[in-house]
């Protein structure tokens, strides 16, 4: 054993690793990068030492959909800057879409992320490339290349591809490739100009709808083309009950789909916007209650199997503006875990193996990576939390460069007191 | 009851009581205008700017005439001639017309929810003189305040809104206005022009204008705004006419007494005939006039409001 290796002991925590189906008081020893031992009665030396007793020992969260906006836009966030943001909330590993500036769709914009991450992450950060070529929807982008040089999962994120022939063939080249393909499902068609969910809400505010045809359509189409192609698909950001039935459908049949929710989908109803706030601008918006009751109930049932932020940071000057004017999105990555405690933990939604699944263990698996669970000799990636403790979200306290959370002012449980990564300390509270 | 809103933003938020006391109080300053001298003091010294992002010479022409019946000091910014054009913000226009000691604006905007959104922002009250398809509540404040002049209350009315609901702002505002002083409000277009849910804001909807008419006891015809029919989604202006025009012959079939009204400017031959424009059953230059009487009224209580709220915070 190399005693030059930084030793951290974690005692007494719950810890949570369905990975190996543990849930249970125990200690763990990392060493280096490493986790060393999961076990009863650790009394190594150790460089420090945690007590974690009445806390949850879990693997960081695997934040699937996360924008950084870095390179291009760096006004809204940096790796830098959202990679503290997510240490804060307890995620350790983030996969960075691709809709910067430029766009992540040559083989030379991975190698230019990659080198402001090495130099500025604080977490790790994995990259997903375009699917087509500055994300236009009409030339698909070298995927094979694309893949050489580090990216793990593609995705034109905040456009769909609207041609089925166009989409069909990424699929096949992705499947070749090995990377994993994740679908913004939106029919602009039939979403143009909408601003908040079509129905009583849009009518009540004026405002054009956003059907929820826009988005299942073209989640029927996705999973359609799964299986003509054999290829996995990971459909983003669900929001609505008939996705979830597709969904539920597309698995019944082996059709090889994942999905993932964010929490707002699962915590928000589209009354909650009717006053104009445009930190509850997102797309896709937020939907009726039986759709968030829909969404819960996938979650519960293993339809949903991933739970992701869509951290979408914006500045002020993007969000203080007339409703339709306004960007769509929120950030997330610092209220992910305690929107998932609060909301799906205390109703009994979810158990915490089952919530460790959706945000660490399942993100992993799909997109291939070694990362969500706490064997020994995995990376020391994990987090403690008190999931007791209430807070309120405050603009101030933010990490983020931008302050559009659709949680400003709620009480929400849970906090995280400890985000190790790569058996490093990147967040103390 | 005691008015204690900075801002008027829309009916939505209103109780029954608030609105009451409005259309009260503007019956108080409706008797000003038919003085020899048309004018109160009771803003002397305010200043009211009136801010509009859209064309508009019937709302804003009302709200310089009431402002200047209570006595205020009013400045009218167009945006064609103000740095609007220059892309400043919506909220920067507010600030810097507020840092001018300004007591009230008055803003009509094109995106819904504008009205709101400045009021957030500045200290000095907001009128919503219409924002986007979102709420127009002083066009709905006078429809209800002449309906009620005529016809001695609003519970228990039935009401038709015919146009274009979809796109409108006052059928909106009508809406949530006449539902809660107790209307039965029924909303009449073809299907396209309907917006989805509308029912669960408490009205009946049909395409038939006749049944529309029926059990009316009055009828409030929109505008068809064709000329900002960008979706092109509208029927073609006779083919509506045709099938949802009010005629003559078709109120021949209504309640003798039905009342007309409409918040203009008239499309005349699209949305009614010239006959009934000008008939005995229109309430239509009436609306004008008593627009004078609900603007000042609300001037005057959001100025005092603010007053309080102002008085408030320096205690």
């Amino acid at each position: 054993m190399n005693r030059s290796k930084t030793k951290i002991l974690i005692k007494n925590g719950r810890v949570v690793d369905p990975a190996n189906q543990v849930d249970a008081v125990m200690d763990i020893l990392l060493e280096g990068s490493r986790i060393s031992r999961v076990a009863n009665g650790i009394n190594d030396r150790a460089d420090t030492v945690i007590d974690a007793a009445g806390r949850l020992v879990m693997p960081g969260i695997v934040d699937m959909h996360v924008h950084l906006r870095e390179p291009g836009r760096e006004d809204k966030e940096t790796i830098a800057s959202g990679t503290r943001a997510a240490a804060k909330g307890g995620v350790t590993s983030v996969l960075a879409m691709p809709n910067t500036s430029p766009a992540i769709d040559c083989a030379g914009s991975v190698a230019l992320l990659k080198g402001i991450i090495h130099k500025t992450a604080a977490v790790n950060v994995f990259i997903a490339g375009a699917i087509t070529s500055g994300r236009q929807g009409k030339a698909l982008t070298d995927i094979v290349k694309l893949k050489k040089e580090g990216i793990v999962a593609i995705s034109d994120d905040g456009a769909s591809v609207d041609s089925d022939e166009l989409m069909l063939r990424a699929l096949k080249e992705a499947k070749k490739a090995g990377v994993l393909v994740i679908c913004h499902c939106e029919d602009k068609k039939l979403s143009a100009h909408g601003a908040v969910n079509l129905g009583i809400v849009s009518t009540r505010m004026g405002l054009r709808g956003i059907s929820k045809e826009s988005e299942y359509k073209r989640v029927q189409r996705d999973v359609d083309l799964a299986k003509k192609s054999g290829s996995c698909v990971h459909i983003a950001h669900i929001s609505c009950s008939e996705s979830v039935e597709i969904i539920a459908s597309a698995k019944k049949k082996r059709i090889k789909v994942t999905a993932e929710t964010a929490p707002h989908y699962f915590s928000l109803a589209e009354e909650a916007v009717s006053g104009f706030d445009t930190n509850l601008k997102m797309n896709p918006p937020l939907r009726g209650d039986a759709d968030v009751a829909a969404v819960r109930q996938g979650l519960a049932d293993g339809t949903i199997d991933v739970i992701a932020s869509d951290h979408a940071p914006h500045t002020e000057n993007e969000k203080e503006i007339e409703f339709e004017r306004a960007e769509f999105g929120v950030t997330g990555l610092e209220t992910e875990l305690a929107v998932c405690i609060t909301e799906l933990i205390r109703s009994g939604v979810l158990d915490w193996s089952g919530l460790v699944k959706k945000l660490a263990l399942n993100p992993a698996g799909i997109l291939g990576i070694d990362k969500g669970t706490l064997r020994a000799g995995a990376d020391a990636d994990l987090i403690v939390v008190n999931p007791d403790q209430e807070w309120v979200v405050q603009k101030e306290r933010l990490v983020s460069k931008s302050k559009n959370s659709a949680f400003l002012g709620k009480r929400l449980n849970g906090v995280v007191e400890y985000t190790i990564c790569g058996g490093k300390i990147v967040y103390q509270l | 009851m005691n008015w204690t809103r900075k801002d008027l933003l829309g009916l939505e938020e209103l109780s029954r009581e608030e609105i009451e006391l409005v259309l009260a109080t503007a019956e108080s300053f409706k008797e000003v205008s038919t003085r020899e001298i048309k004018k109160v003091p009771a803003l002397r010294g305010k200043t009211v700017v009136n801010l509009f992002y859209e064309p508009s010479t019937r709302t804003r022409v009302s709200f310089e005439v009431a402002a200047k019946r209570l006595s205020a000091d009013v400045i009218t910014i167009l945006t064609e001639t103000s740095s609007v054009r220059k892309g400043e913000t919506l909220i920067d226009t507010g600030r810097n017309i507020e840092a001018l000691k300004v007591d009230i604006i008055v803003v009509r905007n094109n995106y819904s929810g504008a009205a709101a959104m400045l009021a957030r922002h500045v200290k000095a009250s907001v009128v919503n003189a219409g924002d986007g398809w979102h709420e127009h509540p002083t066009q709905a404040l006078l429809d209800i305040f002449t309906l009620k002049e005529k016809l001695g209350k609003i519970t228990g009315l039935n009401v038709s809104i015919v146009g274009d609901i979809a796109h409108s702002r006052v059928a909106r505002s009508n809406i949530w206005g006449l539902a809660k002083l107790g209307a039965k409000v029924t909303v009449c277009a073809p299907a396209i022009l309907i917006p989805p849910g509308i029912e669960k804001m408490g009205v009946k909807v049909t395409h038939d204008i006749d049944a529309a008419l029926r059990e009316a006891d009055a009828v409030n015809v929109l505008r068809m705004q064709f000329e900002r029919d960008e979706e092109s989604v509208f029927p073609q202006q006779l083919e509506y006419f045709k099938k949802f025009g009010i005629t003559e012959e078709r109120l021949e079939r209504a309640k003798k007494n039905i009342i007309v009204m409409h918040p203009g400017p008239i499309n005349r031959g699209i949305e009614m005939s010239s006959g009934v424009a000008d008939g005995a059953n229109s309430v239509i230059l009436e609306q004008v006039t008593n627009g004078i009487a609900v603007r000042m009224a609300v001037l005057f209580l959001v100025a005092q409001a603010n007053e309080q709220i102002k008085n408030e915070n320096t205690d």
